[in-house]
This record gives structure tokens, sequence and C-alpha cells, in this order.
């Protein structure tokens, strides 16, 4: 029995309190996140069959038109209101707690709808035709900056009412000890949206000035560092949520264990304290700043938040590995993977959201974020295709898996369309793969982002690029087919549940259930003597291998593509003129 | 002494603070290890390297910078191909490149193995710089004079794409820049083949 003073119910599975008063505001939050990814879809499918030169399905003005919303849905909208939904639920649900001022949080709520309508009417009806980005001089009609700044505020708001959560778990003691790994994660997230939203209010609130003529001008390279000091950080909130989502999906998923709190928790403050400075990124061959501060800035500090990816990158694969360990499964190097729950969506979600997070998005960001190698990269498309194999294989594939638990555990239904909803990881993840790969190796060839028309049959001098470039673009165009696939079939599978999806109050643990992922209905259990276990798998004997040896070759393997790639672009850079 | 296991759900009980295993140790080090060669490569390459985005940066009025671009091409001017001059400074000189919806101006004709500062900047909106077929990009900005030391070191017919969006016409901001050789010709790659080609037909 819970001994909860406030309205709730109790999970069948985790045994968790679930504040009635934070349910609601988790699903609308996590509704209007899926209907921002789909239009964000939708409109992902109509620029990737432009960008395929080959098909080129749009006209010049709906394609930067599309580009603008496509960047807003999925950039703001989608990942906002999804860590939205996470933030309510890090701050009442995995603390047994209940939400600090729901009233307030429906408020809010109610400014970020408005905000999200004023934007996407701005954009649709082409009154904001300035894509994502809206670098001044390029100016918009003024509700298309409100809409930005209702929404800042609003999710500002949400965070601050999380963070007024915690004192209440705290102070009416409803856990014991620190706070979950999960919910720090949470906590960091929310300082770096803090620090996100505030740019954002800093440079929006001026810009929407200059737009209804009350101020005479923005400058364009104030603006530009201003502006990614949302842009990118709002990225930044992203990785965050996203470790923490790996934490929970590994927990429930196989039963992966923190290795070490300290470590762990270490990497989140290494975040909160440098990351936002990956804004430079933007801004490595922009003429306002000098060399030191660039490097300073581009580097995080000599690096610290990549020190703290790695970390994670770590203590993620080490924490599931050791978790399988833990529950009998020892064979090998990799019985632990072997073994794992492939057909589960959360576990295989899981899985790729880190390897692809990993591989492609860290290395290939870390590279190009280098001052002196983003002359070969800034605004080709190496740029998509890196964030894309950030935020979307990474952050969303996060989301996506955790959905598959989310369903079932906050709205109380089985995941419609099981088969799909099992092999969507796959598709999704193997279709953004090629689209990042596809995008990267375009750009390498000097392929430009955000443009129409690279037959230039309107420009005043050809261009033509090496042959090669067809190919890239053609894979990049599968693979995003592929990926909206995925991605529908995911909003599907959402819809179908959460409208349709059959209800369930309880079920019986040890028995399987069609449209209930297995970690829910087997709840991984590790032996009664697990400390026991655990001490003599980090026995001194063990050598450095210690409890994770797997890990342990994997990161190897990591580390050995991004010594390659990093100083193949070095090569690279190399044979060009000389500037400087 | 080990943290008793949980997971990252469960609360942490007492004294979360605890020695790390040797294997995280290791890796920590490494990653830590790695983060300074990462740091390290950007100062060397300034040092040794030999392509660096630092230059000479200054805030510029747009429209005395494009009149400081015109004085420049009527100064050099060498000829005219679709309307923009074909200038050629000497080498060592300072030159000037103005970005505006959807031209480049003017049309630059440099010597391979000759040094000069090249002012980059825009009459309007924000445009990109992207050097075609060697992939060298630069940020031209508004109200800001960007003179980078320019060497080529081969010759050919190049070309400027916009690679930052400017509007509609965006995608057909397309400029040259031509590069000769010590005879003064410029040496066939993937651009001037095309061109050749056409010309033949």
């Amino acid at each position: 029995m819970s001994a909860a003073t406030f309205p709730h119910r109790v999970c069948p599975a985790t045994g968790r309190v679930i504040a009635s008063a934070a349910e609601p505001l988790i699903k609308v939050n996590a509704v209007v996140a899926v209907v921002s990814l789909l239009i964000g879809a939708v409109a992902a499918l109509l620029l990737v069959l432009t960008r395929w030169q080959a098909v080129h399905l749009l006209p010049a003005e709906w394609y930067y038109r599309i580009l603008g919303v496509h960047g807003m849905n999925m950039l703001i909208f989608f990942i906002i209101y999804f860590e939205m939904a996470v933030l309510w639920f890090a701050g009442t649900i995995l603390l047994n707690s209940r939400p600090a001022n729901p009233k307030l949080g429906w408020f809010s709520f109610a400014l970020m709808i408005i905000g999200t309508g004023l934007v996407q009417w701005a954009q649709w009806a082409g009154k904001a035709d300035v894509l994502f980005t809206s670098y001044p001089p390029l100016k918009a009609h003024p509700l298309f900056y409100l809409g930005i700044i209702l929404f800042a505020v609003g999710a500002l708001t949400v965070t601050g009412l999380f963070f007024a959560s915690l004192v209440i778990a705290k102070r009416e003691k409803t856990y014991e000890g620190s706070v979950p790994l999960v919910v720090y994660g949470a906590v960091t997230a929310a300082i770096i949206a803090v620090i996100t939203l505030l740019h954002g209010a800093i440079i929006y609130i001026p810009t929407f000035l200059w737009s209804v003529g009350l101020i005479k001008s923005v400058d364009p390279q104030v603006y530009r560092l201003i502006w990614w000091g949302l842009g990118h950080s709002s990225q930044q909130i992203n990785v965050a949520a996203m470790v923490a989502v790996w934490y929970m999906l590994s927990a429930l998923t196989i039963g992966g264990v923190v290795l070490n709190e300290k470590v762990s928790r270490s990497a989140f403050v290494l975040y909160v304290l440098f990351i936002s400075m990956a804004s430079a990124h933007h801004l490595l061959v922009d003429p306002g700043f000098g060399p030191a501060w660039k490097i300073v800035n581009t580097s995080y500090f000599m690096y610290m938040a990549v020190l703290a990816s790695m970390i994670h990158g770590f203590t993620v694969p080490a924490g599931m590995e050791l978790g399988m360990r833990l529950r009998g499964f020892t064979d090998g190097l990799f019985g632990w993977l072997r073994r794992a729950p492939w057909g589960d969506p959360g576990f295989s979600a899981l899985v790729f959201s880190v390897v692809v997070f990993g591989f492609v998005g860290g290395i290939t960001g870390v590279t190009i974020g280098t001052e002196q190698i983003n002359i070969i990269a800034h605004n080709t498309m190496r740029i998509p295709g890196h964030f894309h194999a950030t935020v979307v294989s990474g952050t969303a594939m996060a989301f996506m898996g955790a959905t598959y638990y989310l369903l079932p555990l906050v709205f109380q239904r089985k995941v419609a369309f099981w088969g799909l909803a099992k092999a969507q990881p796959y598709l999704f993840a193997i279709g953004m793969l090629l689209l990042s790969m596809g995008m990267t190796f375009a750009g390498s060839f000097g392929v430009p982002r955000r443009h129409w028309d690279i037959s230039f049959s309107q420009a005043l001098f050809d261009v033509q690029f090496n042959p090669a470039v067809d190919i890239t673009l053609a894979v990049m165009g599968i693979g995003g087919i592929l990926a909206v696939i995925g991605a529908l079939s995911f909003i599907a599978i959402a819809v179908k549940s959460v409208f349709f999806g059959e209800k369930i109050t309880t079920w019986e643990t040890g028995k399987p259930i069609l449209g209930i992922p297995q970690g829910l209905t087997n709840p991984p259990v590790h032996a009664p003597n697990v400390d026991e276990i655990n001490d003599a798998l980090h026995a001194d004997s063990r050598g450095i291998a210690g409890a994770t040896p797997g890990t342990l070759v994997l990161v190897g393997v990591f580390l050995l593509a991004f010594v390659v790639y990093y100083f193949t672009n070095w090569k690279l850079l190399s044979f060009l003129w000389k500037v400087g | 002494m080990l943290t008793k296991v949980h997971s990252g759900l469960d609360p942490a009980p007492g004294v979360w603070w605890k020695p790390a295993h040797k294997a995280e140790k290791v890796w920590v080090a490494i990653a830590f290890a790695w983060c300074m060669v990462l740091f390290a490569m950007m100062p060397l390459w300034h040092w040794k390297g030999g392509q660096n985005p630092s230059g000479i940066r200054r805030r510029v009025d747009p429209q005395a910078f494009y009149a400081r671009t015109v004085e420049f091409a009527t100064q050099y001017k060498v000829g005219e191909d679709r309307g923009i001059p074909i200038v050629a400074p000497p080498a060592g000189a300072d030159v000037y490149l103005t970005g505006m919806t959807y031209q480049w101006y003017p049309i630059l004709q440099l010597q391979a193995g000759a040094k000069y500062r090249l002012h980059m900047s825009s009459l309007d909106l924000n445009h990109g710089f992207s050097l075609y077929p060697l992939n060298v990009n630069f940020q031209v900005m508004p109200g800001y004079d960007y003179a980078l030391e320019v060497t080529p070191t081969a010759s050919g017919d190049f070309r400027i794409i916009c690679n930052e969006f400017c509007g509609i016409g965006h995608h057909t901001m397309v400029g040259r820049v031509i590069v000769v050789d010590g005879t003064g010709k410029t040496l066939a790659d993937n651009a001037t083949a095309v061109i050749r080609d056409r010309e033949a037909k």
C-alpha cells in the first residue's frame, strides 16, 4: 500500500505511485509531440524527395517553406513537447510524488500551444520564409517571433515547475537517499533548458521588436551568436534527456545497473558546465570572433562535454552488460548482447540510439566542430548529416523506445500493431543511418545544405558536382523514405494505442502478453545474492577487463573509428588552398 | 567498496561518492587524453597548418564595402563575363568580393602561388562563400569585413556557391574565380572540362 496523501493510482508492474494530476499533463504533451512529429515527418518526405536531385519534387518556394516547417516541428516542437512530458514524468512518477502547481502547468501548456499555432500559421501561410534559423536581416511576420517567445515562456515555466516538484518530493520524503540517476539526468536537461530558453528570449524579443519596427536593426553576428545559444543548446537538452532515457530503458528492458553513481553524475555535471558552449560550432568561419574565442568555445573548454559523452558512452553499455551478467548471462565477451531481448522495441531502440548517436553523430560532430576542419564542412550537407544522427537517430530513437514502455505504464494501453512495433526501430535506424551517411558524403563533395537545386540550372555559371554525388543523394533519398516509413509507423502505433488501444489495468508477472514489452511482463530480476556476484565480478584478479570486458572492446572500436575519422579530415583539409 | 547494485530508476542509497573501478578509471583517463589531443590540434594547426579561419575582421558599412569593391573592380578590370567584370589584381593585393542577392561581385582572376588578402562581405543578407570544387566555406555577413590571406595552390576555373539561405533565388547565386598558372593558362579540372565540352559543341 502506498502512503501517498494525494490522488493517485499504483502501477501494477512497477509499484510506483502515479499522481492523478501528473498523468494528463504527461499525456497531452506526449500527444502534441507526436502530432508535431507527424507534421515534421510528412515535411521530411517532401524534402528528401526534393533534395534527391533525380526526383526534385517541390518547387523552390515550397521547398524552402517546408524546410522551415520541418525544422520547427522536429527540432523545437516534437522534441520539447516530449521533453516536457519527460520532466512531468521524472519529477513525479519516478519520485512517487505529485506535480507542483498543475494549474500553472496547464496554463504553460496553453501558452506553448498558442505559440505553436502562431508559428505554424506564419510558416504555412508563407509569412515566415526565413527557415528555422531566421537570420536577420531576413525578416518574418512579427507573429512568428511572438509565437516562439510564447512557446519559450511556457516551456521555461514548466521547467520551473519541474524544479518545484523536486522540492516537494524532497520535502514530503517520497524517496530515500538521492534522486535516481534518471531524474538527475532530467535535472541536467532542465538546467540546460533554462540556459537555452533564456537565450531564446534574449534574442527573439529584440528581433520581434525589430519586426514591428520599434528597433532599427538587429546585428546579424550578435543574432547568430545568441540565437545558437537557443538553436544548438536546445539540442543539448536533447542529449541530456536522451542519456537519461538510456539509463531508464537499460534498467527497464534488461535490468541494467548503475556502475558508479559518482562517475555518471559527474559526467552530467560536465554537461551542465560546458555543453552550452557548443553554440560556437556554428560560428567557426564567421567574421565576428577571433581564434582564441573559437578554440575555447568550440571545444567546450578542452572538450569537457565530449569527455562527458564518452563517459556515458561507456557507463551505459557497461551498465547493460553488468546487469545482464548479474542475471546470469555470463557467456563470453558478448553473450549478454547476443541473448538480449532484440524483439523488444524498447531495447532495440536503446541500442540503435546509443550506437548511431556515438559512432555517427558523435564522431562527425566533434570532427566538423573543430575550428579549422569546419572550413570543409560549414553549411554543407555534412551538417544535417551530423545532426540527423544525433537528434533523430539518437534522441528521437530513444524517445520512441521510451514510448513503447510509456504506453502501458502511463496510458495503460497495449501497444497496437505489436508486430510492426517490433520492427519499427530497425526500419527507422537503418533509414536514418543511410540518410545521415548519404548527406555526410554528399557534403564532403561540397554539396550545400538548404539548397533547392544543385544542378544550378538557373544559375549564371554552371556547377557540376562529382558524379558520386548522385549516388550519395540516392542513398540519402532511399534512407529518408525508409526513415519516414519508420516514423509514420511509430505515429500509427502511438495514435492507435492511445486513442483506440486495448485498455489494460493489471497483468500477471511472468506471462508474456502481445502488446506489452517483455521488460514489463517479465521484469528483469537479479539473483538474490547479487551484491556478492557483483563483488566477485569486480575482484582485482579479473584485472583491467573487470566486470564488463565486452564493453571495453566496444569502446575500443569506437575510439579507433574516432581517431581514424578525425585525422582523415585534417589530411583532407591540408590539401586546400592556403587560407589564414 | 562498491555501491550496492541498483538501477538508474532507483534512488541512490546513502553516500554514493565512491571510488570507481579500474576499467572505468582507465576509460576516463583514455577519454581525457584523447580530449587533450583534440584540443591541442587546433592551436597546433594555427602554428604549423596552412588553413585557418582567422583573418582580419572588422565592422564595415555594407554600402561602403560595396563601393570599395566597385572601385577595386574598376581598377583591375581585365574583361567581362555575363555582365560581371573579371578582375585581375596583382599578387599581394587587397581583393574585394561582395555577396548580394543573388550574385557574387566581381569575378576574380588570381595567380596560382601568389598571396592575396581576400575581403568578403555582404551588401544585404547573410551569404555563404563555398568555393567549388575545393569545398572551402566561410560565412559572409553584412556589416562585417572578413579579410583572409589566401594562396591558390593550383590553377583552375572555380565557382563560388552561396551556401547560406538568402531568399527564394538562393540556389541561383553562383560566382566565379579563375586561377591562372605562370603561363596565364587555366589547367583542366572538373569545372573547366565542363565549359570546354560546351564550347566544343
